[in-house]
């Protein structure tokens, strides 16, 4: 899937009082996915999924959006050390890399499996 | 509107106090007028408003908050006028007990953490600096100079946010405006690859949909609102037209629209590449030839995607090739409150707007060479120079690496990953609430800032002086200047 | 207090008629002074030339549209670095140089005060910054308000007082030098239709105005307030077969009141418009000659690259039309527009060698030196660095007829160029380099050398090669110290900015703050500013027309 991280108001407001607080950390480790790719995978609102790409992995929050909202094979996330994890640090020559297209596998994580 | 909160363009604080809810009222008549941003104290001694102040945490940079200010806690208790953003900007930049100075995390004072500053730098053979878009001009003036001294590399969030399109702008130039002009003019406006009503939600009500303007009496009714994206933002209740392009085909889709703006032919698959339908495009391109005043506005789903530079370039040729048959102008949307600054202050400088290298003594521009993702990834860089931004939580993983290795030097107003990794870490006061000075917005426009309170913390501009003149005193004797001049 | 004696030079101060005599300049604190004790340093000036510093009427070097134009051409920096040493920090070159090779490079040749010429006021504060960053040279800069919607709005209902007072709170609120109009009444067109307008007697849009009647005004205005540089106007038709008859037109509108010029050889232009450009510039200089009331620069292209930055926006739009090439359009809201196009002037093309000829024309016609001195419009003729070369073309007739072989020879048949013999005296290169503009500027303390004056002294060693000569000073002394010292950057210095302060009726504000809350973005209490924003500064005095009766 195409990870897409961006900035979300909340994690806008959070990281005014502070990027090390539980706020900010809970926005930036919390991802949307369309809510037919969800019930494929057999995931329901609030599991918690395993993102994988080249660079690293991740366990995060997964919430549901409306296919009309978040086309099929988008994931999307606010910006934060999560994302930073899983980006490549390739700029092909430009200075930035691929913040907003990344490609990551997905899945569910059981329970117990985290920790 | 489904965002209705970020749309507010008069929000009200719920930590307002009662006393400086009794001040809010009394203050407007007492505070306009001769002395603008002046303190008048009424209601408690310890209650002060600051009209017509700056907000800095987004591009916007609206200058038109005023600020309820307790003196005695030291703290912003309501700021009229500010969207969601701002609000917890001015709200949770109080002042916190920390040291002013960490060395190694221990508690240091400045002058001993200046020296340490001064000393890395100068023993450091690639020294970078790095961040800078949450910073007056005036400190960024002086971060330069650091960078030139030391003969080190500087560069801006600029090569992380709108880089590219700073590449594209040095291939095609661009076709721009203050937001004044959108403002009075604009009847049609595209927001491509950007969600505005989170990151910078007051770029609507105030500059670009729904404000009347000297053209535009009726505000919103009399503009076509368009938007551009992968995904359905909570932007899109704010347009006319919401168009999903597949993702990583704005390019595609942008260089299609240039060719039918330019009466080419196209190929019949456009909409099972970019996701758009033919009867989409002719109808915007029918729009854009025909409008009054257009303008693009791009965030950074270009700059961050597949394209890069590529999609930049091919906004503001697109919007170029407009101007044939009407005023057209394309905008980056920046982000940080003097990321824009940062950009001028680098070029007027240097010559070129981030990613600069003083190593042979000149300046050199070259990005991915010398920009700070790769030269940190790279492994190259052996001390850093970091200022308001936080590159430990926000950089790839082998960049951080890298940052973990070596000295590393912060300025944050916050504690972060950065300050926590740093080997000096300096607490600063905030910028346009400490500190005054002035700031560029996303157009270019110089604002003034107008500090709240006082910070027992210096500002940027003040360490960073400091370093300087510490680098200065500390320097060895350079070699005669007319052989280095001869070097190149 | 640092003092200083320069001795055996031979002396060429125009304004208080040295020419070329053998005297001692004597130097305390930052003045010319009659005498210095026998403690001070002597530098001996023998075979050398001494001057006052040069001064630049006309040139683009701070703001918005220089750093566009700046970032615009990394390729052009590459190949002209500036290394930093103990006294000097580092930059880049080429056409527009970044803000401390600007610096250097005036004063390492010379030039101890330059003016930018076109500064929206809303940006005022981004172009002192840059100018606090623009070492040694004193500077100031020209406001744009010939194409202000809130003026024009005060015209148009008759408002001839609010008119002027705002012109002087706007001057005020920006630390201006003067107005500057550029291509008056265009830019609500190009704003609305991407058009432009080419009669002065059509009317603006939906302004009941006519880009005659704003110039009228202004001039008038600005000559009642009496500021020490009277109104610098861009004429409309820039760049037009046939435009000569439009400067004809705007100069005629000042009815003998003062009234700047700029870069005139683009405005002495006959022919038919769209045909090609014919040289007008007997018809143009007879004018010149003949009124007292005007002063111009001449806007020389030198061959090679330039960069076209302009407040006429439509100009660099009809350039992208030749071109092609990468361009910048800005518009600023209620203040201005803005066009760049890159451009490089080719010996063999008919339009440039033309233009060419055209402002060797003008300054080989001219009779009075003091009226029409010298520019090349930096960067958009060509760069600053090339005044040398000018001078040499102005000094050595053989130079220019050599050069005038290598250009296109069709262009230089349509002129009177080849016949004409005169060369420029050392006098008069003073004149139209420093004193001239200096009297034109109503610095009353530049450009000449008498007691009272700043110290600011250029001292170039003698050759018959002017353009070797004029390129390198041997001293150049900047406020009493020597910045360049027997060739050698040696001292850091920052000059002053210098504006003007006119008095005003404070209740104008009322006028203007409505507007700026309907049509602007930002806040009116926001827009002026305060002295505490400048780095040193100096308030040059205006002359208000009441005040001139009583003297």
């Amino acid at each position: 899937m195409t990870l897409i991280p961006g900035r979300t108001s909340k994690q806008g407001t959070s990281l005014n009082a502070g990027k090390l607080k539980a706020e900010y950390l809970e926005v930036t480790s919390t991802v949307e996915m369309n809510e037919d790719d969800m019930k494929k995978m057999k995931l329901k609102d609030g599991d918690r999924v395993r993102l994988r790409s080249p660079e690293g992995e991740v366990v995060v929050t997964c919430r549901p959006k409306k296919a009309s909202d978040l086309p099929s094979g988008i994931i999307f996330m606010a910006y934060g050390p999560s994302s930073s994890e899983l980006m490549g640090s390739d700029t092909a020559g430009s200075g930035m890399p691929l913040s907003k297209q990344i490609e990551v596998r997905v899945e569910a994580v059981g329970a117990g499996e985290e920790g | 509107m489904s965002d209705k909160d970020n749309m507010t363009d008069n929000g009200t604080n719920t930590e307002t106090s009662a006393a400086a809810k009794a001040d809010a009222k009394a203050a407007p008549g007492a505070a306009s007028g001769a002395a603008p941003g002046a303190a008048p104290k009424n209601g408690g001694d310890h209650i002060k408003i600051v009209k017509n102040a700056t907000c800095t945490f987004c591009g916007c940079v609206c200058d038109d908050m005023d600020l309820t200010v307790d003196l005695k806690e030291k703290r912003i208790t309501k700021a009229k006028n500010a969207c969601v953003l701002g609000r917890a900007w001015f709200a949770e930049h109080t002042i916190e007990d920390r040291p002013a100075a960490l060395i190694d995390g221990r508690e240091a004072s400045v002058e001993e953490a200046v020296e340490e500053a001064a000393r890395i730098l100068l023993e450091a053979r690639y020294p970078i600096t790095y961040g800078l878009s949450d910073s007056t001009c005036e400190a960024q003036r002086v971060a330069v100079a650091i960078s030139d001294i030391v003969k080190g590399s500087v560069d801006t969030t600029t090569s992380v946010c709108h880089g590219p399109s700073g590449i594209a702008f040095q291939g095609v130039g661009e076709t721009t405006s203050t937001l004044g002009e959108v403002k009075n003019r604009a009847d049609l406006v595209i927001y491509w690859g950007g969600n505005p009503a989170e990151s910078h939600p007051r770029h609507f009500t105030r500059y670009a949909v729904t404000p009347k303007g000297m053209h535009i009496p009726n505000g919103k009714k009399d503009r076509t609102v368009v938007l551009v994206d992968v995904r359905k933002t909570p932007s899109a209740p704010v347009s006319d037209i919401f168009i999903q392009v597949k993702p990583g085909r704005d390019f595609e889709l942008l260089w299609t629209l240039r060719a039918l703006v330019n009466g080419k032919k196209i190929t019949a698959d456009v909409e099972e590449l970019t996701g758009v339908a033919r009867e989409t495009l002719d109808d915007l391109v029918a729009r854009m030839k025909s409008c009054s005043y257009g303008v693009l506005f791009f965030g950074m789903g270009l700059t961050m995607t597949r394209g890069r530079h590529f999609n930049s370039g091919a906004v503001l040729a697109l919007a170029a090739d407009l101007n044939q048959y009407a005023p057209f102008v394309a905008k980056p949307v920046r982000g940080h409150g003097n990321v824009t600054g940062a950009d001028n202050v680098v070029s007027w400088q240097t010559g070129y707007p981030f990613g600069v290298n003083f190593n042979r003594g000149f300046p050199r521009f070259n990005p991915g060479e010398f920009t700070t993702v790769d030269v940190l990834a790279r492994g190259e860089a052996d001390a850093a120079l970091v200022i308001a931004t936080d590159p430990a939580s926000n950089f790839p993983k082998k960049a951080i690496e890298t940052l973990r290795r070596i000295p590393v030097i912060s300025l944050d107003t916050k504690p972060t990953e950065t300050s926590r990794l740093a080997r000096v870490a300096f607490s600063v006061a905030t910028y346009g609430i400490n500190t005054g000075g002035t700031v560029y917005r996303m157009d270019d426009v110089p604002i003034t800032l107008r500090p709240a309170f006082e910070s027992p913390y210096p500002g940027d501009e003040e360490i960073l002086t400091a370093i300087r003149d510490k680098i200065l005193a500390l320097r060895p004797p350079r070699q005669d200047a007319a052989a280095d001049r001869a070097a190149p | 207090m640092s003092e200083l004696r320069i001795v055996n030079g031979r002396v060429y101060d125009p304004a208080n008629g040295v020419d070329g005599e053998v005297a001692a300049i004597c130097i305390r604190g930052g003045k010319i002074v009659e005498s210095v004790s026998d403690s001070a340093r002597t530098i001996d000036a023998h075979g050398m030339v001494v001057m006052p510093g040069g001064v630049d009427i006309h040139c683009h070097i701070a703001g918005p549209k220089v750093n566009l134009a700046r970032k615009l051409q990394p390729e052009d920096h590459r190949l002209d670095v500036q290394p930093g040493s103990d006294v000097m920090r580092s930059g880049t070159g080429g056409v527009v140089p970044s803000t401390f090779t600007t610096g250097y490079r005036y004063a390492t040749m010379g030039y101890t005060t330059a003016m930018e010429a076109a500064v929206p006021p809303i940006f005022a504060r981004h172009v002192i910054e840059e100018l606090a960053d623009t070492p040694v040279i004193d500077k100031g800069f020209y406001v744009l308000l010939g194409n202000n919607v809130l003026l024009y709005q005060l015209l148009k209902e008759g408002r001839k007082r609010d008119f002027r007072e705002a012109i002087a709170w706007w001057m005020n609120a920006a630390k201006g030098y003067t107005v500057k109009l550029v291509n008056p009444g265009s830019d609500e067109l190009w704003k609305k239709r991407r058009e432009n307008i080419s009669d002065l007697e059509q009317k603006v849009d939906h302004f009941d105005l006519t880009p005659l009647q704003v110039i009228h005004s202004f001039i008038e205005a600005v000559n009642d307030l009496g500021f020490p540089h009277p109104p610098h106007i861009h004429c409309n038709n820039l760049g037009h077969s046939g435009n000569f008859n439009t400067t004809l037109q705007t100069m005629r509108a000042a009815e003998g009141r003062r009234v700047h010029i700029a870069h005139i050889q683009f405005h002495s232009y006959g022919g038919e418009p769209g045909a090609n450009p014919r040289s007008a510039a007997q018809q143009i200089i007879d004018y010149i000659n003949a009124n007292p009331n005007v002063t111009a620069d001449v806007g020389q292209v030198m061959f090679g690259n330039a960069i076209t930055m302009t407040a006429d926006a439509p100009l660099a739009w009809m350039l992208r039309g030749f071109k092609k090439g990468k361009w910048v359009n800005a518009d600023t809201e209620c203040e201005s527009g803005c066009g760049i196009m890159p451009f490089s002037y080719q010996e063999h093309v008919f339009t440039h060698a033309l233009q060419w000829a055209i402002g060797l024309e003008l300054f080989l016609l001219s009779e009075d030196p003091w009226r029409l001195v010298l520019s090349t419009d930096h960067p958009n003729g060509g760069s600053f660095m090339q005044y040398p070369r000018l001078i040499k073309l102005l000094m050595d007739s053989g130079f220019r007829r050599e050069e005038i072989k290598r250009l296109n020879q069709k262009a230089i048949a349509t002129t009177g160029l080849a016949s004409i013999e005169r060369e420029y005296t050392m006098r008069e290169i003073a004149i139209i380099t420093r004193a001239g503009p200096a009297r034109a500027l109503g610095l009353a303390n530049k450009g000449q050398l008498g007691v009272g004056a700043d110290a600011d002294v250029t001292i170039y060693t003698e050759d018959a090669d002017r353009e070797k000569m004029f390129n390198s000073p041997r001293y150049v002394i900047k406020d009493g110290v020597a910045v360049v010292d027997n060739h050698e950057f040696k001292t850091p210095h920052d000059g002053r900015l210098l504006h003007i302060a006119p008095g005003h009726d404070n209740a104008i504000e009322d006028a203007i703050r409505p507007f700026f809350d309907d049509y602007y973005t930002v806040r009116f209490d926001n827009y002026a500013i305060n002295d505490d924003f400048l780095h040193a500064h100096e308030v040059i005095p205006t002359r208000p027309a009441g005040e001139d009766k009583k003297d």
